[in-house]
């Protein structure tokens, strides 16, 4: 059986996954855990939960395609690129208007 | 430190050298990762076990720890013979070590009453990792208790652990300590005279 570990690396912390074990039971996820993950200081606590019991969720279904939910793929840098060039010629004609004054 | 103390401490730390080797061959091939990485640490802490106690000995003795673990003649080392048996099976391995750690667990609360203050303090040390040692073994007799193998395993060797707690019974070694001596010893005994470390 495969357990995945989460550790706590200091207390008030958020317990992250850390990496996960084979054990044949519960026990045996215990002792491997507490060897692989705790036993040198490095956590403050661990969880240990079979694979089989995290409730996995990976199917983000999009059927009507509405990706403007998503900020993802927005052109930001042409966008930038152009707003740059236009504050930089607006300067050189504000200089130039200077000029003739 | 008197004599008897010293000579329980060698005894302690013989064994713990030699069982710490004698485990430290599963490094590799132990059933699963996890057990192979669980099972080394546990060697590894069992040699370390030994360094301490011979240390401790070695002053008492104006000698040095490597001296008491490398540099003397198989007879001479106080080890039970239970941990001197190269173990190819698994079940007899864990049946070792679940027997090794009740004995351990035995001595080091009668260590830990010492008078001497070093001697209980190094015990007790020790015992916090031993710890660790006991609840692994706990781990796996559960799981095996009821299996024929593990039963016959426990069977054959439970006689030989007695002499852990008894000085009385160390006597003889099996024939494979001079060779696990040979390989334990080769490195050091392959410097050259006068080199000193």
């Amino acid at each position: 059986m495969i357990y995945e570990v989460f550790r706590q690396e200091r207390k008030g912390q958020p317990l992250q996954h850390a990496g996960s074990v084979e054990a044949a039971d519960d026990h045996f996820a215990d002792v491997y855990a507490r060897e692989q993950y705790g036993r040198r200081g490095e956590s403050t606590a661990l969880w240990v939960v079979a694979r089989d019991a995290v409730i996995e969720i990976d199917d983000f279904v999009d059927e009507l395609n509405r990706n403007y939910h998503r900020v993802d793929g927005y052109p930001l840098k042409e966008k930038l690129r152009e707003a740059r060039e236009r504050a930089v010629s607006a300067k050189s004609a504000d200089a130039l208007s200077a000029g003739k004054g | 430190m008197d004599e008897k103390v010293q000579s329980t401490l060698l005894e302690i730390a013989d064994d713990e050298l030699i069982l710490g080797w004698r485990d430290s061959e599963w490094t590799g091939i132990a059933p699963l990762l996890e057990e192979d990485v669980a099972f080394s640490s546990i060697a590894q802490n069992e040699i370390g076990h030994a360094r301490a106690l011979y240390e401790l000995v070695a002053r008492e003795r104006g000698t040095t720890a490597d001296e008491l673990a490398f540099d003397r003649s198989p007879d001479e080392y106080r080890c039970a013979p239970i941990v001197e048996l190269r173990l190819l099976d698994w079940a007899q391995t864990i049946a070792r070590h679940y027997l090794y750690e009740e004995a351990d667990a035995i001595r080091l609360e009668r260590l830990k009453q010492s008078d001497d203050p070093e001697v209980a303090g190094l015990a007790a040390k020790i015992d916090r990792e031993e710890a660790y040692h006991r609840i692994h073994a706990q781990m796996w007799f559960d799981r095996l208790q009821g299996e024929a193998r593990f039963a016959a395993a426990l069977d054959e060797l439970r006689p030989q652990a007695a002499a852990l707690l008894d000085s009385e019974l160390r006597g003889e070694h099996t024939s494979e300590l001079p060779d696990l001596w040979e390989e334990m010893t080769m490195v050091r005994r392959s410097q050259p005279a006068g080199t000193k470390w």
